[in-house]
């Protein structure tokens, strides 16, 4: 099939109408506005449906209504947006409601500015809204990414009865790329859990409310299994030159992009470098990163944040090597040249 | 007692099995409050109209939170005061579905005041039903935005006070104003009368839908015996003497008539056609001269350009076009452009790559190739490009070579080419052309076919060719020189 080139934002709504989403349910915001606009255009052109919303909170609940019905739906913001759905996203994991939603991530706090952070690591994949619950999150690196990450957080969504979120940052939304789009899902699986329109509706129901601790507590324990199955099942990640590597960058989205150019030259010299690309956030690579500790030596994490994703690489290493952080925030993405003055440094260290 | 007599409607269930507990014969609503003689009625017009089997029920946030309890229907319960929005994706999802969105006065009028307002103004065809009991129930009695001036509540211990907590809301009032809404009319459960009243409102509410004609709203002044403090005796006194004064019962609007009824059919979907809607390309196009890319000397393989000027010169269409052409070519490409806080000041820049491998960085901090349109972006970029790197520019606008003397120095007059043939905006076509012949990265064959990829246009696309060839034509000319 022919490439297409494409931006990130675009081949994110082409994707899903390719996975059989016909829903979509947002609220402007940049730098995700492309998306509802390619939503707004594709969608009734494929008999859809694209609904801009009153709100973030308005949006997410209708995700979460058409949801209830047993079709694919999605919805996608930006930072400032995604704080606004948090409490829907909530209600979905308790419900069990299988939804896909995007953050292409902004510079922040409050409302910060437009330029590309990874700052909302923490409400996302930690949890921004209440309760014991899990999303799976994919961190696209390239605009094909966004295409086949989004397809794939449908299937996920279905299989697990969760939201799964795509999480990216304002650069990969932008960037243009060649996209080789797969060919449509012909059919979906049924839902029977889900509301049909029909008379077995009377059996069943879309809800994330339990009065009685004891069976609140036997609906969180059944939670907990099904992510315990999800991080046996669908950790994904990407290990670049690691076999020999001495050090080992670690990044997602954008910041792998530019660590695998880091990573390229100081080969070309003869630094023994490695990178790891984590690509599902959560469940995170914690094996895979685990095995590196035989040979690895030493780690640099590199984040847009002020440190979120690096309490994970911890949680994994604890301090059986050491383990360095560098970062950017505000917008501003450090160049493979300034990051490669840190590894040398490590290196020389 | 009421709560028995809820079970006989088929619309109900027969046993309350979602409730459990000792009594799942009865409903958890206190004695005499107006929940349960509302469901009643609704329950049974879902019956006369045979409608239950596509009914779908949204429980709101507050004491009919477990609606879903007793209605034997499709039942989604909701977050507080988003029952319209959770209404408008289920009803989009099954277009031949009745939606009924039941709320309290918290719910509706206060947190998710927006939320019913929006899905009253679109017009989404589903029911709602109100109820206002100028009470926060569930939670014990705290002041609601329908309570009324003086009315005691936990919240407002010495009486709702205007200065303070402003007046009770008229939401009948307020959605009537609306263009949309089909029917509003406000009812009151307390008499034989009333209620009479009541159960009409309810049908024609849940007709309208039937007939899919649009939006209908009917609020219910209800009795919260418990949150009022009062006996239901008392509560339903107040009700008539004290509520009804502050919201006046009757029909706010009501255009059903008019409207002509045209029951919904549902949704299907299908693939057929699919890549054409989605304008994706279907077959593969051979590049018209399969580049070699051997051909292209060293140093100009695997290029890291950054161009830059002001914005209007079609700097990020000559990115893209080097792009798209590159991709053509069976090469890697990224392009992005400016973004962020390099965006102000008028100029435009846009980075691109093309390579064999895999495409690390797609930003180019040290570019091998530079393209300046004007002086500005000369200076600001031209200390980042690597030793040996090419330099471009428009001879009209930079008319003094870099000053570092290590790079390659490429001064093209695309502006004045442009302007010559009678359209300044192709100078970007014309430093193509220029790009690609000096360093033979791309031939301009599969230039000129990629053109429609990016060019919308299509009575221009002769033009750019036009501009592009004159870019060649530049340095076939500089290298005879
Ligand atoms: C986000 C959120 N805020 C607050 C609450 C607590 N709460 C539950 S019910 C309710 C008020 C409901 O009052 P109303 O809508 O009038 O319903 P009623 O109980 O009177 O029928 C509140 C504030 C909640 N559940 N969720
Ligand atoms: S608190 Fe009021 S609204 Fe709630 S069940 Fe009791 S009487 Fe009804
Ligand atoms: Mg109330």
């Amino acid at each position: 099939m022919a490439k297409q080139l494409i931006k990130g934002n675009e081949a994110i709504v082409k994707g899903a109408v390719l996975a059989g989403c016909r829903y979509f349910f947002g609220y402007p915001i940049t730098p995700a506005s492309e998306i509802a606009e390619a939503a707004a255009y594709y969608m009734p052109q494929v008999g859809g449906t694209f609904l801009q919303a009153e709100s973030e909170i308005a949006s997410i609940n209708m995700v979460y209504g058409a949801a209830s019905g047993g079709i694919r739906v999605m919805t996608a913001s930006s930072s400032p947006g995604i704080s606004l759905k948090m409490e829907g996203i909530s209600y979905a994991a308790g419900s069990e409601l299988p939804l896909v939603l995007v953050d292409i991530m902004r510079g922040g706090p409050g409302l910060g500015n437009i330029a590309p952070e990874q700052s909302d690591y923490n409400q996302i994949v930690k949890g921004g809204g209440h309760g014991n619950y899990k999303l799976l999150v994919l961190a696209p690196a390239s605009a094909q990414e966004m295409c086949d990450f989004t397809m794939l957080a449908f299937d996920l969504a279905d299989r697990y009865r969760n939201p799964v979120c795509v999480l990216a940052d304002g650069f990969i939304g932008q960037m243009m790329e060649p996209v080789d789009f797969p060919p449509p899902v012909e059919k979906l699986a049924d839902k029977p859990w889900a509301l049909h329109c029909d008379a077995d509706d009377e059996k069943r129901l879309i809800s994330s409310i339990e009065l009685e601790p004891e069976r609140l507590e036997a609906h969180n324990r059944k939670l907990q299994a099904k992510y315990a199955e999800i991080e046996k099942a669908e950790i994904r990640c990407e290990t670049y030159k690691t076999d020999d590597a001495e050090l080992v960058v670690i990044g997602y989205g954008v910041i792998s992009r530019i660590l695998q150019s880091v990573v390229d030259r100081l080969r070309q010299d003869g630094y023994r470098i490695g990178m790891l690309r984590p690509i599902t956030l959560w469940p995170f690579p914690r094996p895979q990163i685990e095995k590196l500790l035989d040979h690895v030596q030493k780690i640099l994490v590199v984040e847009l944040s002020n440190g979120q994703m690096v309490d994970d690489v911890r949680l994994t290493v604890k301090d059986r090597i050491p383990i360095h952080f560098y970062n950017r925030m505000g917008g501003v993405v450090p160049s493979p040249e300034e990051i490669i003055e840190q590894v040398i440094k490590l290196f020389e260290a | 007692m009421a709560e028995k007599v809820l079970k006989r409607a088929d619309s109900f269930y027969p046993i309350f099995e979602r409730k459990g507990g000792p009594t799942p014969d009865v409903t958890h609503y206190c004695p005499g409050c107006g929940h349960g003689v509302l469901h009643k009625l609704i329950a049974e017009t879902i019956d006369d109209f045979g409608i239950r089997d596509r009914t779908i029920l949204i429980s709101p946030v507050g004491c009919s939170v477990f609606a879903y309890y007793y209605f034997r229907t499709g039942n989604i319960q909701s977050a507080h005061g988003r029952a319209p929005a959770v209404a408008t994706g289920i009803k989009r999802v099954f277009p031949q579905s009745i939606v009924i969105s039941y709320q309290g006065d918290g719910d509706l009028a206060a947190i998710g005041t927006n939320n019913i307002l929006q899905a009253a103004n679109r017009g989404e065809k589903i029911t709602v039903f109100f109820v206002n009991n100028a009470i926060y129930g569930m939670t014990g009695g705290q002041m609601a935005p329908t309570t009324l001036i003086g009315q005691k509540t936990t919240t407002s211990p010495m009486g709702r006070k205007p200065g303070n907590e402003g007046f009770p809301i008229r939401m009948s009032e307020l959605i009537a104003t609306l263009h949309a809404p089909i029917y509003v009319e406000r009812v009151a459960l307390t008499d034989a009368k009333n209620s009479t009243r009541v159960r009409k409102a309810v049908r024609k509410a849940l007709q309208n839908q039937i007939d899919n004609k649009g939006f209908s709203f009917v609020e219910v002044l209800s009795v919260c015996p418990s949150g009022w403090k009062m006996t239901p005796v008392q509560a339903k006194e107040w009700l008539t003497q004290e509520m009804i004064k502050a919201f006046p019962l009757g029909v706010y609007k009501d255009i059903s008539d008019e409207i002509e009824a045209q029951p919904a059919k549902g949704n299907v979907f299908s693939v057929q056609g699919l890549r054409e809607q989605l304008n994706l390309p279907e077959e593969k196009v051979a590049p018209a001269t399969p580049v070699n890319k051997t051909a292209t000397p060293e140093k100009y393989r695997n290029p890291r350009l950054k161009m830059a000027g002001f914005g209007g010169q079609g700097i990020l269409m000559l990115g893209l076009g080097i792009a798209q052409a590159g991709m053509d070519a069976g090469y890697e490409v990224s392009w992005i452009p400016s973004y962020g806080p390099e965006m102000r000041g008028g100029t435009a820049n846009c980075h691109v790559n093309l390579s064999t491998e895999r495409i690390g960085s797609p930003l180019v901090t040290r570019p091998t190739v530079l393209i300046a349109m004007n002086l500005p972006s000369l200076e600001k970029f031209v200390d980042e490009v690597v030793p040996g790197g090419l330099i471009i520019t428009d001879a009209s606008l930079v008319t003094q070579p870099p000053a570092r003397k290590d790079l390659e120095h490429l001064s093209i007059p695309a502006t004045q080419i442009a302007d010559e043939l009678g359209n300044t905006r192709v100078a970007n076509m014309v430093i193509l052309g220029a790009y690609i012949a000096y360093t033979q990265i791309l031939d301009q064959e599969t230039v000129f076919a990629s053109l429609p990829h990016f060019i919308k246009q299509k009575s221009l696309i002769g033009l750019n060719i036009q501009a592009i060839k004159k870019g060649i034509e530049s340095i076939s000319s500089q290298i005879k020189n």
